[in-house]
């Protein structure tokens, strides 16, 4: 299971470097979430994979019965999510703003006009 | 938009959605769920009515701001993260009630906390989803 | 009740955030609460370094979860010292943004963002976990982003666009870093990792994790080969911004950066030495280089930004209670001495409306105290004795001599002499030249209210430069308790184990 996942997360890294240094700055933003996808499946991969034991104290005992999945990676895992939903929401915000000024998704119409020195 | 399927089926989603969304916070207290999820159930509900009858539609059917569900939100999980400053502990530790409630059990600060989180995911999901839907 | 104190600098920017949208709608009590909540801020800041130099390092788990399974927050004399020029800085922005702030920004929530913001940093400073460091990060971000695109003008655009990509790129590999790190180690919190990495030679992932969050914290700090995104999104902000900006995101990275390193990534930090000075050295100069090629004042101070993080991370990379020290008193010294830049250049621009060096010029006879009040910094930025720059320049390369880094202090000499002719260059373009093209002397209204809320902070900033360079010794003295500290993590890991290892 983990050389699978292994390779899922290099292809999300993979595509998501690919998207990044696209012109478009909505395949841009794509690309920023696959890598924050990706970063959070390495997490989770990194975190050791025990399936189907959940870390669960049963009534009248003081410790899980081991081995149990450690609730941590999945803990920060949510949290970056939650994160990561929170600034993938502003971003797209961003771009819609930027898409009205401008006109443009293309990163190079922003710059054309902007060079220093030039008109403003 | 008009989709007469999504108007319809809205008008009879939307108590059950927030229904659920409710279910979902207080289940959160010991099983899976929570006050982000149910928050999420929740603006999930009032985004698919907007997108049936328009974001301004959407506003009047939410009555409040949603900025003010953040602000109330935040304050809610403030005050359940103060309390303990009361018996000396520091921010955020849990005070749990000595005798079970009817259907939740247990109550204590952390169901505080998380309606406050329910209020602010609600309200900032909305915040979020009317703003691209408006200008 | 020592709890408190470390949580009372999280909680009111958080609580005057929460005022601040209640009353969305009404400009005069958001500004209100803004000068409130910093005054606030910095008064409970100050009572934290009193607390933690009266009792050492102290540290608070939140949710009464013992360490290392909850979140701690440590403050020692490093992190109440940043706790307190972040505190100042809020004031002082507050204050200045009084009268700089425009209608438009106002309405879209600029006084609450300001406050999420320095809580981002506040907490940055005082936490004690890798992964809550993170969720500060991301605060500090979201609400940098915001205030960054707020005017909505294109070339606002095109800075947050770089701003965002090239920041979240930062958050993806100081993710990844975590994730690999949890994965190594087992714990995240920053005493409990000290710990266990002391114990056992770093072979294996330990060196990339290292590497691979030196590079994430090196883009956060604008560090060389990372510092582009800077120059390309600072200008374009509002002066309010780019002041707070500068005086505080930046210095955060450098924080985590030498909190990190000579906390948990203590043997990386020996043999990464070269790589380290080498990134000091490129720092120093690409941002000097580029601040003199610059014909604008703005895009100066923003290189010079870079440039000066040069010498903050020299500490990092001699690693001798000295060096240290001198880093430490170096960021004290430019969250103000640039601050009252970047103020300065504000009040130039607000009364000439143009920060272009062509256009301006003459404004000495007519603004004695603003040419001032440019100068006094700007001489302590390039560190002329006996400003505050020049005994923190002072201390960096007493060490750097001490050690043997004669390349090192030789970049650092060439480049305050690189620093000092920019910006008396700069100086001299606005306020001693005569002015081209128009003639007319004539300059913007300013109504005495506003002036008043201009000069106050940035006279401020500048007396404390000036004061840290008269009265350098007690500074120094308390740098020095700071540096010592960090050079001794076992009273960092008693403080929050209570163990000692």
């Amino acid at each position: 299971m983990e050389s699978v996942l292994a390779v899922v997360i290099g292809g999300l890294y993979a595509a998501g470097m690919y998207l990044m240094v696209r012109r478009s700055i909505i395949k841009m933003i794509f690309g920023l979430a696959l890598l924050g996808n990706a970063a959070n499946l390495l997490i989770f991969t990194v975190g050791r994979l025990t399936r189907g034991r959940p870390p669960h104290v049963l009534p009248g005992e003081l410790m899980p019965s081991l081995p149990v999945a450690d609730p941590v990676p999945q803990a920060l895992i949510l949290t970056a999510i939650v994160i990561g939903f929170g600034v993938q929401a502003f971003a797209l915000v961003l771009i819609k703003r930027v898409y009205q000024t401008v006109g443009s998704d293309d990163q190079d119409d922003l710059v054309a006009e902007n060079r220093p020195g030039g008109e403003e | 938009m008009q989709s007469l399927i999504l108007s319809t089926a809205i008008r009879l989603l939307m108590p059950l959605f927030l229904l659920f969304s409710v279910f979902l916070l207080l289940r959160g207290h010991n099983e899976p769920g929570g006050g982000f999820v149910g928050g999420l159930v929740a603006a999930a509900a009032f985004a698919l009515y907007s997108l049936a009858h328009g974001a301004e539609a959407g506003r009047r059917m939410l009555r409040v701001d949603p900025r003010l569900m953040v602000a109330f939100g935040l304050m809610t999980t403030l005050v359940s993260g103060m309390l303990p400053f009361f018996s000396g502990q520091p921010f955020l530790t849990s005070l749990w009630s000595t005798f079970p409630a009817p259907v939740i059990g247990h109550a204590g600060s952390p169901l505080l906390f998380d309606t406050g989180v329910y209020l602010v995911v609600a309200g900032m999901s909305l915040l979020i989803i009317f703003s691209l839907m408006e200008d | 009740m020592r709890h408190l104190f470390l949580f009372l600098p999280l909680l009111i920017p958080l609580v005057t955030a929460v005022l601040g949208l209640l009353a969305w709608n009404k400009p005069r009590l958001q500004r209100m609460l803004g000068v409130c909540g910093t005054a606030t801020l910095l008064a409970s800041a100050a009572a934290l370094l009193v607390t933690v130099l009266k009792e050492g390092i102290i540290s608070a788990q939140a949710g009464n979860w013992p360490a290392p399974f909850g979140i701690t927050l440590v403050a020692d004399i490093f992190s109440a010292l940043m706790v307190l020029a972040a505190g100042v800085m809020g004031l002082a922005v507050s204050i200045y943004s009084l009268a700089d702030t425009d209608r438009h920004h106002e309405s879209v929530g600029y006084y609450p963002l300001l406050q999420v913001l320095l809580l981002g940093v506040c907490g940055s400073f005082l936490t004690g976990d890798l992964f809550n460091l993170y969720v500060w990060f991301e605060v500090m971000l979201i609400a940098s982003f915001v205030l960054l695109a707020m005017g909505g003008r294109r070339e606002q655009m095109e800075g947050a666009i770089k701003y965002v990509a090239l920041n979240l790129i930062a958050s993806a590999f100081f993710l990844a870093g975590i994730g690999l790190l949890y994965g190594v180690v087992g714990t995240l919190n920053m005493a409990d990792l000290a710990v266990r990495l002391r114990a056992v030679p770093h072979v294996g992932t330990v060196p990339v994790i290292a590497v691979l969050l030196f590079c994430a914290f090196s883009i956060k700090a604008a560090v060389f080969p990372f510092f582009f995104w800077l120059p390309a999104s600072y200008h374009t902000a509002p002066v309010a911004v780019i002041t707070i900006f500068s005086a505080l995101l930046t210095k955060v990275g450098v924080y985590v950066l030498i909190r990190i390193f000579t906390l948990i990534f203590i043997q990386e930090t020996s043999t990464g030495q070269p790589v380290i000075l080498a990134a000091t050295i490129f720092t120093m100069m690409a941002g000097a280089l580029g601040a003199t090629a610059q014909p604008e004042l703005r895009r100066i101070l923003t290189f010079c930004v870079v440039s000066q993080i040069g010498y903050m991370l020299m500490g990092l990379g001699i690693m001798t209670p000295l060096a240290l020290a001198g880093s430490i008193f170096f960021m004290l010294h430019i969250i103000a001495a640039k601050s009252a830049l970047f103020l300065s250049t504000g009040i130039v621009s607000r009364l000439t409306g143009t920060t272009e060096l062509a256009r301006l010029g003459g404004l000495y006879h007519k603004r004695p105290l603003l040419a001032a009040l440019f100068l006094v910094p700007a001489l302590s930025v390039a560190g002329i004795p006996p400003l505050s720059g020049f005994w923190g320049k002072l201390a960096l390369i007493q060490a750097a001599l001490g050690t043997g880094h004669y390349l090192t202090v030789t970049v650092a000499l060439g480049v305050s002499i690189l620093t000092l002719y920019y910006l008396v260059r700069a100086w001299s373009e606005i306020f001693w030249k005569k002015r081209q093209g128009t003639d007319n002397d004539e300059y913007h209204h300013v109504s005495p209210t506003h002036r008043r809320q201009m000069l106050v902070p940035t006279v401020l900033l500048a007396s404390v430069s000036l004061l840290m360079g008269i009265a350098a010794e007690p500074v120094f003295r308390l740098s020095l308790l700071a540096a010592r500290q960090l050079l001794d993590p076992g009273s960092y890991i008693s403080a929050v184990l209570g163990v000692r290892p």
